[in-house]
């Protein structure tokens, strides 16, 4: 496929405000997760949240989308020069012809969780509460398209923890049809009770700080993070890093546990491998999806095993900003394109012992080498996979 | 400009209990009314899935179910895009009641049925194919959305999907913020090629507002489509029923465009 060449990028994880934070993070080894201390009756777990989102309210003109979730979303837009790096491309292509898909697994369903508690407290129903402005899927979106000025398709993807990898297929797609010329792609998702109870109910949620890929892992560290990204057909202001293959698959195996075989999962790397026309050799470093519940990364391993070299470098960065969910494909493909930008493969964060029946060459310490190409797994609930593929590209 | 094929419709609404019993209806051979819907149970899912699948699993896959009986596209051949609007009305009630407790407790089925794909996930089960699904969302326009990526993917990939719509109303209290007038799901194939089932060619763009969205004629049936973002799949549904010669249709998207699709009967 053609590649599509990448011209800004902006992050915030419990890891740190922007890439520059982010990239320091990873480097010195120094995580964002900290004791659950969210909610009326926090559970005995660890969480990656960014710190002071509460007293971030939105301007008065913004208010129909006021929410966590669209406040960690501009909290993204505010760093990095992205904005400035969005009205450049908008001198550059036709608004309406800038897509704009993002994705999110839970939107600003905490919203209506406050609302929930309120009225079984007070017997009253807030009246401030607005659904399509906070819980609606389609929210942030909306809220992200009006702030940046754009005025091409743009929908919501809620696949999950695919969620925002899943968003680069459809960049892709619109892009090679013709129907854009670029692409913003980005997700958010927050903290919310739903996940961290839910996840507990699944008894997938770790005490500790999560440990993927270790003997004695024990489930995730649930976090919240959002991320954007440019990505343009022809660009000469491109930082060097390209979108070059993408892959899509199902399990259709179980609703929230992964095929043990990993076959979707190989099948997802697979089309992004050939896509961008490479071969298992011409990979540098595997991003993990490693969200360190035991099932996940035996699937994901198994899946590796039987397509790449036992000697590629692997990683889990979730120990860094837990496991983001429906964000978690646009942070990890940020930490991808640093990885190629800054010339380093990280470590797998708190993981002390990698599990030896698993295989993989797990890197437990960040290290500075020259990375080219990164394959990038986000998995969800559903059984749905997503693989990309980023390299460096001659400007 | 997108150029796609469109097959295999089915519909699974008050009063529009499947395909055959719809068509007549949209053709305007005989009266709307709206009947209670039937508890549906698809058979294409695993019985597990039958017994644990949720309200809007179940009304999703009874309309995809429907299309597939009626294409000859072999199921682990089709991608598919599930575009809804609110996802599982029910479980979200059920979730947000229980968080409030002081002590919260979540079933875990309810939760791992919450995720937005979930119809995507019971899907890829019942027809056991490692094919690609999504699910989107766009609020008032998520059929639309769900359109414009299926003809997108169809083109730029050259391949079929499988392109379902849903939605069910909320209870109270979040029925006050959120009104849906009745449950709704619709489904159909689209093909980047002309197949023994093709009934309709088309061509799909995104322009700026020129024109009011396509309605229908019959007052209940107008309702029923303002009233549910699947069912904004009306107008469309009502050319695959009864196809004119040719015929331009307008779908409301975003603040500031539309989507126009032209249709030729095959």
């Amino acid at each position: 496929m053609d590649p599509l060449q990448i011209t800004a990028y902006t992050t915030v994880s419990a890891a740190g405000d922007g890439r520059e934070a982010l990239q320091s993070a990873l480097l010195e080894g120094k995580g964002g997760l900290q004791p659950n201390d969210f909610g009326h009756a926090p559970l005995d777990t660890w969480i990656g949240r960014v710190a002071d989102l509460e007293n971030r309210p939105l301007d008065e003109d913004d208010r129909q989308f006021e929410c966590r979730n669209n406040r960690l979303a501009l909290m993204a837009l505010q760093q990095d020069g992205f904005l400035t790096a969005v009205e450049s491309l908008k001198s550059r292509v036709d608004p309406t012809r800038i897509g704009l898909f993002l994705g999110t697994s839970t939107s600003g369903i905490l919203s209506t969780e406050q609302a929930y508690l309120e009225l079984r407290k007070s017997g009253r129903w807030p009246a401030g509460y607005h659904f399509k402005g906070s819980h609606d899927l389609f929210s942030a979106t909306q809220f992200v398209r009006m702030k940046l000025g754009l005025e091409g398709p743009a929908f919501s993807i809620s696949t999950a923890c695919s969620s925002s990898a899943k968003v680069f297929c459809d960049a892709h797609r619109f892009i090679s049809t013709g129907l854009c010329d670029a692409a913003i792609v980005g997700g958010v998702d927050t903290l919310c009770l739903t996940t961290l109870f839910g996840f507990n109910s699944l008894e997938l949620v770790s005490g500790q700080p999560c440990r993927p890929f270790d003997q004695n892992r024990d489930g995730i560290s649930i976090g919240e993070a959002a991320g954007f990204m440019v990505l343009e057909k022809n660009s000469t202001t491109h930082s060097g890093v390209a979108l070059l293959g993408y892959g899509e698959s199902s399990d259709a195996y179980h609703i929230s546990t992964p095929r043990p075989d990993g076959a979707g999962a190989r099948l997802a790397m697979e089309q992004a491998l050939n896509r961008a026309e490479l071969t298992v050799d011409e990979i540098d470093y595997i991003n993990l999806h490693g969200t360190a519940t035991p099932s996940n990364d035996r699937a994901e391993a198994n899946s590796i095993n039987r397509l790449f070299p036992s000697s590629t470098p692997c990683s889990s960065t979730k120990g860094w900003t837990g496991h983001t969910l429906g964000a978690a494909g646009i942070t990890e493909s940020i930490i991808a394109c640093l990885a190629i930008e800054a010339g380093f493969i990280p470590g797998t964060l708190n993981t002390q012992s990698p599990d030896p029946t698993l295989g993989l060459n797990i890197q437990r310490s960040t290290k500075t080498e020259p990375v080219t190409r990164v394959l990038s797994n986000s998995f969800g609930f559903g059984g749905s996979n997503c693989s990309l593929l980023f390299g460096r590209t001659s400007c | 400009m997108l150029s796609f094929y469109l097959e295999a419709p089915a519909v699974a609404a008050p009063g529009l209990d499947g395909w055959a019993n719809t068509k007549p209806v949209l053709a305007e051979e005989i009266a709307y009314r709206r009947t209670p819907l039937p508890d549906y149970v698809p058979k294409i899912l695993p019985p597990t899935a039958q017994r644990r699948g949720s309200i809007s699993t179940l009304l999703a896959i009874q309309a995809a179910q429907e299309s597939l009986g009626s294409t000859e596209t072999a199921p682990t051949e089709l991608a598919s895009i599930f575009a809804s609007s609110i996802g599982d009305p029910e479980i979200v009630d059920r979730l947000c009641c229980a968080l409030a407790d002081p002590q919260p407790m979540v079933s875990p089925t309810q939760f791992h049925n919450s995720v937005h794909n979930a119809p995507a996930g019971y899907w890829s089960i019942a027809i056991d194919s490692l094919e690609s699904t999504s699910s989107l969302a766009a609020s008032d326009a998520s059929f639309a959305a769900g359109l414009l990526s299926a003809a997108v993917q169809c083109q730029a990939e050259s391949r079929s999907l499988l392109l379902v719509a849903y939605d069910l109303p909320f209870d109270a209290p979040l029925d006050a913020t959120r009104p849906l007038s009745a449950p709704f799901a619709t489904s159909m194939v689209v093909t980047p090629s002309a197949s023994r089932q093709t009934q309709l060619h088309c061509t799909l763009e995104i322009n700026t507002i020129s024109a009011p969205a396509s309605r229908m004629a019959d007052a209940e049936l107008e309702q029923l489509r303002i009233g549910n973002p699947a069912a904004r799949a009306l107008p469309l549904l009502r050319q695959l029923a009864s196809p004119t010669d040719e015929e331009t249709l307008t779908f409301d998207y975003l603040p500031d465009c539309q989507l126009q699709l032209k249709c030729k009967p095959c």
